[in-house]
Formats: C-alpha cells, sequence, structure tokens
C-alpha cells in the first residue's frame, strides 16, 4: 500500500518539476499546484497509512483507545491546503495582471524588472 | 510585573500588529487614520517586545503553551534570548519605517493597502521569530509571503509585477521544500514540537528520511535567505518594489531565513554530522563571494545593495559553518548589526531618490554640497557595512573571522577578509558617484530631502555608532544567545518545565 503511494506521489511530484521547468507562465503555476498537492499526500503517507478507527474518546475514557487514527496529519494537510490555496489564487491572479500589462505569459519575455536599473543598459529606464 | 503581563508576554509582539493590520484595513478609505493606528501600533509593539526581552533576561527562556495542552500536542510558542532580540530589532527597525512612511508612502500606495500590508508582515516575522513548533514556522512563513507579495506589487508596474513573478514562484517553490521537509521528519519521530524534536532526534538512528529531510530544510531556508546557488531571485525582485518596503525586506526576510536555518540546524539537526558542514562552508563562501562580485558591476543604488543582501548573508552563514559557540556568538551580532545597517542603506538610498530624482549613479552627484547631513549619515552605515571600525560591522567581521581562524577554518576567515575589501569597493562607488562628483546635469535640481525621512536614518546610525562604540554589552549578550542555542538541554527544559493545569496532563 505504502509501495503504491510512494509511486503515485513520485509520478505527480516528475510532473509537477517537469512542468515547472516549462517557459510557459500558466504551466509553472499548474506545476506548483502539482508538487504541493503531492506534498500534502506526503505527509499523508508519513502519518502512517493504517486501517484505524476514528479518533474518538469513548465516554468515560480519557485517552484514545489503541488502534485509532492519528488526526494530527489531516490537521497538517488542511491547513497546508488552504494556505496552498490561498497562495495559488494570488499567483493566478499576479499571472492575469501580468498577462494584460506585458502582453505574454511567456517567462522569456518578463525583461522588465532585470531591466530596470540593469548595469548595461545606456541608460537606465525610469520606474514606469 | 503582574501575573497578567507575565503570562501573556510572548502574545503582544504578534497580537499587536494583527489588530493593528484590522484596523488599518477597517480604516482604508482615511489614510490618516491608517498612518496614526500604524504608528500606534508600531510603537506599541516595540514596547512589548522590550517588556519580553526584559522577561527572558531575568526570567531565561520564556514559553507558552497555547489552549493549555502539555507541552508535544499543543502549539508553543518560545522565546530564548536570540529570539527576543530578534523580535526587538525587526521591532525597531519596523517604526523606523512606519516613521520613513509619513514622508515615503503616496497615497495611491496607501489605497493599494500599504499599511494593513506591513503590519501583516510584521506578524509572520515575529511569529516565524517566536514559534517553538515546526509546522507553524511554516505557517508563519505563508503569512509572510502573501504579505510580501502584496507588498512589492504596491504600484503595479510592470517591473513590479515581473519581480513579484520570479519572487512568488521561488518562494513558493522553497515552502512546499520545506513543507516536505516536515512531513518526512513528522514520518520519521512523530513529533512536530521543536524541543520535543531536539530530544528524540538524537535518539533516533541515522536514516535515508532524515538526511533528505535535512537537505531539504537546507535548501528551503537557503532559498529564502539566499544562499549561493539559490539567490538569483532576491537581486531580480527587491529593487523592484518601492524603497521602504526593500528595506524592510532587506532588514528582515532574508534574517528569518537565516534564523530559521540557525534553529534548525543547532536544534534538530548538529551541523557536524551527515556532512552538513561542508555543505555550509561552501554556500557560505559563495554567498559572500558572489553577492559582492554581483554588487560590483551595478550602477542602480537599489541594485548594489540587494546584492550586498546576499555577500552579507554568507557572512552570517559563516558563524552557522564554523558552528562553535564563539561563531554562533558572532553570527548573532552580525544579524542584529545587519538588519540595522542594511535597512538604514535603503533608506538612505530612498533620500537620494529624494534628493537627485534617480537611483541610477551615473545620473546623480553633487550631494555633497547640496546636503552634507546626508553625506555624513549615508557615510554611518556604509563604512559599517564595509568594517571599518570603530562602527558595529567591524565588531561583527571581527567576531566571526577571529572564529574561522581559530576552528582551522582560515580560508573562510581569509575570504571574508577579501570581501570586506570589495565592499569598501562598491560602497565607495556610491559615495563618489552619487555625494562626490559634481552632477551630471546642466541644471543642478537639488531637492530638499525632508525630516521625517532623516530622522529614522539618523535614529539608525546612532544605534550603528552606539554598537560601535560600546560593543561590549551585544558581544556579551551575544555570547549568552549562543550559549543557549549551542546547548539545546535549557530550551528543552524550558518547554517541557511542568505546568499544571486542570485536564490538560493525562
Amino acid at each position: 500500500m505504502n509501495l503504491v503511494y510512494a509511486f503515485a506521489i513520485a509520478a505527480q511530484m516528475g510532473c509537477g518539476v517537469y512542468l515547472l521547468l516549462s517557459r510557459h507562465g500558466m504551466r509553472i503555476l499548474i506545476g506548483i499546484v502539482l508538487l504541493s498537492t503531492a506534498t500534502n499526500l506526503l505527509i499523508f503517507v508519513a502519518g502512517g497509512l493504517r486501517f484505524t478507527a476514528p479518533p474518538v474518546i469513548e465516554p468515560g475514557l480519557q485517552v484514545l483507545a489503541a488502534e485509532t487514527a492519528n488526526a494530527l496529519p489531516q490537521a497538517l494537510i488542511l491547513t497546508a491546503i488552504v494556505i496552498g490555496f490561498a497562495l495559488v489564487s494570488f499567483a493566478a491572479a499576479l499571472m492575469l495582471k501580468t498577462y494584460r500589462s506585458v502582453g505574454s505569459v511567456i517567462t522569456s519575455d518578463h525583461t522588465d524588472a532585470e531591466a530596470l536599473g540593469s548595469p548595461f543598459a545606456k541608460e537606465a529606464p525610469r520606474n514606469a | 510585573m503582574p501575573d497578567f503581563i507575565t503570562d501573556t508576554v510572548l502574545l503582544w509582539p504578534l497580537a499587536i500588529p494583527l489588530a493593528t493590520a484590522a484596523l488599518c484595513a477597517a480604516a482604508w478609505a482615511s489614510p490618516r487614520v491608517q498612518q496614526a493606528a500604524s504608528l500606534t501600533g508600531l510603537v506599541l509593539t516595540l514596547g512589548a517586545s522590550l517588556v519580553l526581552l526584559d522577561a527572558v533576561m531575568a526570567q531565561g527562556i520564556v514559553t507558552k503553551q497555547f489552549g493549555g495542552w502539555a507541552p508535544p500536542f499543543g502549539i508553543s510558542f518560545v522565546a530564548d534570548r536570540f529570539g527576543a532580540a530578534m523580535v526587538v530589532i525587526s521591532g525597531v527597525l519596523a517604526l523606523a519605517a512606519g516613521l520613513f512612511a509619513i514622508a515615503d508612502v503616496r497615497r495611491r500606495q496607501v489605497k493599494a493597502g500599504f499599511y494593513p500590508l506591513f503590519q501583516g508582515l510584521m506578524v509572520g516575522v515575529n511569529g516565524a521569530f517566536l514559534t517553538g513548533d515546526i509546522f507553524n514556522l511554516y505557517v508563519w512563513f505563508e503569512v509572510m509571503l502573501i504579505a510580501t507579495l502584496g507588498l512589492i506589487t504596491l504600484d503595479r508596474t510592470r517591473a513590479q509585477l515581473d519581480g513579484a513573478i520570479k519572487y512568488a514562484v521561488l518562494n513558493l517553490f522553497s515552502t512546499i521544500l520545506f513543507l516536505m521537509a516536515i512531513g518526512l521528519l513528522y514520518g520519521v519521530t512523530g513529533t512536530l514540537n521543536m524541543a520535543d524534536l531536539a530530544r528524540v532526534l538524537p535518539q533516533t538512528d541515522g536514516s535515508m528520511a532524515l538526511t533528505v529531510s535535512a537537505m531539504l530544510f537546507l535548501l528551503a531556508f537557503g532559498i529564502k535567505a539566499g544562499f549561493f546557488p539559490l539567490f538569483f531571485w532576491l537581486p531580480a525582485s527587491y529593487h523592484t518594489a518601492t524603497i521602504i518596503v526593500s528595506a524592510v525586506f532587506a532588514g528582515l526576510l532574508t534574517k528569518v531565513g537565516v534564523y530559521a536555518c540557525f534553529r534548525v540546524f543547532t536544534l534538530l539537526f548538529e551541523v557536524n554530522d551527515g556532512g552538513i558542514r561542508p555543505i555550509v562552508a561552501f554556500f557560505a563562501a559563495g554567498t559572500m563571494l558572489f553577492g559582492v562580485f554581483g554588487a560590483a558591476i551595478q550602477w542602480d543604488i537599489r541594485r548594489i545593495l540587494s546584492f550586498h543582501i546576499i555577500s552579507q548573508i554568507g557572512y552570517i552563514m559563516l558563524g552557522l559553518a564554523i558552528a562553535t559557540p564563539l561563531a554562533m556568538a558572532g553570527a548573532v551580532f552580525y544579524i542584529i548589526h545587519h538588519i540595522v545597517v542594511k535597512a538604514n542603506l535603503f533608506f538612505v538610498a530612498g533620500a537620494i531618490h529624494r534628493a537627485t530624482g534617480t537611483y541610477d549613479l551615473r545620473k546623480a552627484g553633487g550631494l555633497m554640497k547640496a546636503s552634507p547631513l546626508l553625506a555624513v549619515l549615508f557615510l554611518v552605515p556604509a563604512l559599517s557595512l564595509a568594517g571599518i571600525p570603530p562602527l558595529s560591522g567591524f565588531w561583527a567581521k571581527f567576531m566571526v573571522i577571529d572564529a574561522s581562524f581559530r576552528a582551522d577554518m582560515a580560508w573562510l576567515g581569509a575570504l571574508a577578509l577579501f570581501v570586506g575589501l570589495l565592499t569598501v569597493f562598491s560602497m565607495s562607488k556610491i559615495w563618489i558617484e552619487a555625494f562626490w562628483k559634481t552632477s551630471p546635469r546642466k541644471v543642478s535640481r537639488v531637492r530638499a530631502v525632508p525630516v521625517a525621512m532623516l530622522v529614522p536614518i539618523a535614529a539608525l546610525g546612532a544605534i550603528t555608532l552606539a554598537i560601535g562604540f560600546n560593543p561590549e554589552p551585544l558581544v556579551a549578550f551575544a555570547n549568552v544567545a549562543a550559549g543557549t542555542m549551542t546547548d539545546p538541554a535549557e530550551f528543552i527544559a524550558a518547554v517541557f518545565a511542568e505546568r499544571q493545569i486542570a485536564g490538560a496532563t493525562p
């Protein structure tokens, strides 16, 4: 079971890295999404994959019974999903804004930051 | 101190900026209210962090378990001397930036949410310095990242959008690596509390997963801090932001990466084992050297300074690479000195821009005659950065280089001295071009620099001078702070100190 998961995560991460190496902005973004979800799966596997009872403390007991699920990885993954979602939506908005203002999502056309104050330009362009 | 304060002393450096951010966001339509709220919040934050430092000095490491859970189960906040000092110095820097903002932040930038984002950044930074839980550190990193992205694109110019994309993609990648490292670490140890990890890890057998986890931590923090092979996003984005944002980024953000590196590689992993030391040493050497080489060819003040951030990070990493108590103390001293000096240089760059209308050194000039006060105020941080005695940079450099010679890593020390020479070179470039030479324009139009800009520059310069002429207390402090870092026993004991809370302990 663990091995199947491991191969699935590896495949997903491979796809993510492949997309990250692209020159197309949106592909890079999707690569990041794939990588971050693969990481969530990694945490899931790291928490241990077992068929267990739900982590509910029975009435009259103080602690969990044996063989119950570990709730912590799920809490971690939930947090990571929420944070990842916020950042990816911001990055997508940023990409859209850049597309509207630069007119391209191909990274080799994104040269404005380098051009600003470039030591090789005869006269540095103003910050506009 | 009353019980109420001693009980909650760890919360205020976080709660105050958070409340201020909310207040500023609520007063979106009125810049004046936002400015007043922001300044009040910054003063209160600095006050709260001083109270925290005082508590840490008086009673050792301060800890707080949220929700009253016994240590490894809840989220714990920990302030040792190093963390508390970082919170104080970032409070000082933020207050200086708040003063600078009076003169520098334009109405359009306030409309774009400068004040709430700035306070949000402080929340993230202070959270990262105070948390005692490795996953929680990841959360604070992301809080910081989202505020940072908002700040970098305040003006929405093409250069800023471009810089922000590079910044966003690489930092997202870095936090993914960080999360992977956390996942692997959790898989091996089953805990995320840093003190608990420091207790469990020495008893754990070395395994592939742990080695990979350590390397991923190093890479993730390396991207954040701007180590040598991973720094290229930094000079591609920092110079596009408005100058006050650049100053705060330069002072704080890379230092949070360095701080996390110090935490993880002193508490969790030893620098000595697993071949981490040569890698860190190699990174440190490359960071120092290539940062300063990059700076040498630039003509834009902001880019020169951006490359210098990288170079100086190398000096701090030198301390971690050597990892003797002496070197650690040097690194702590260096971080504190560098936050003050680097932000100050960016503020001066902002003042130069205000006076001459350009950041391009080829077009600037004549400031020596027009504004001698600014020239003096520039010299203090510039010479301090280059390590000229008796300024603070001299003592910082002296401590790390001295430690490297004592620890048989003389080649690193020699390299550091050589890089110091090149730093003088690029600082004198700014001096000669902006201040000394006559203005290349036919009609010299030098505008007056507003007082609100000069006050924070002078204040930070005064701190540099004070450290420089009286380094003894800070050196002693750095030694003690390094002591608690190199010996995790005190850290563990403080977190696990028995606290009887009804229902929390099984």
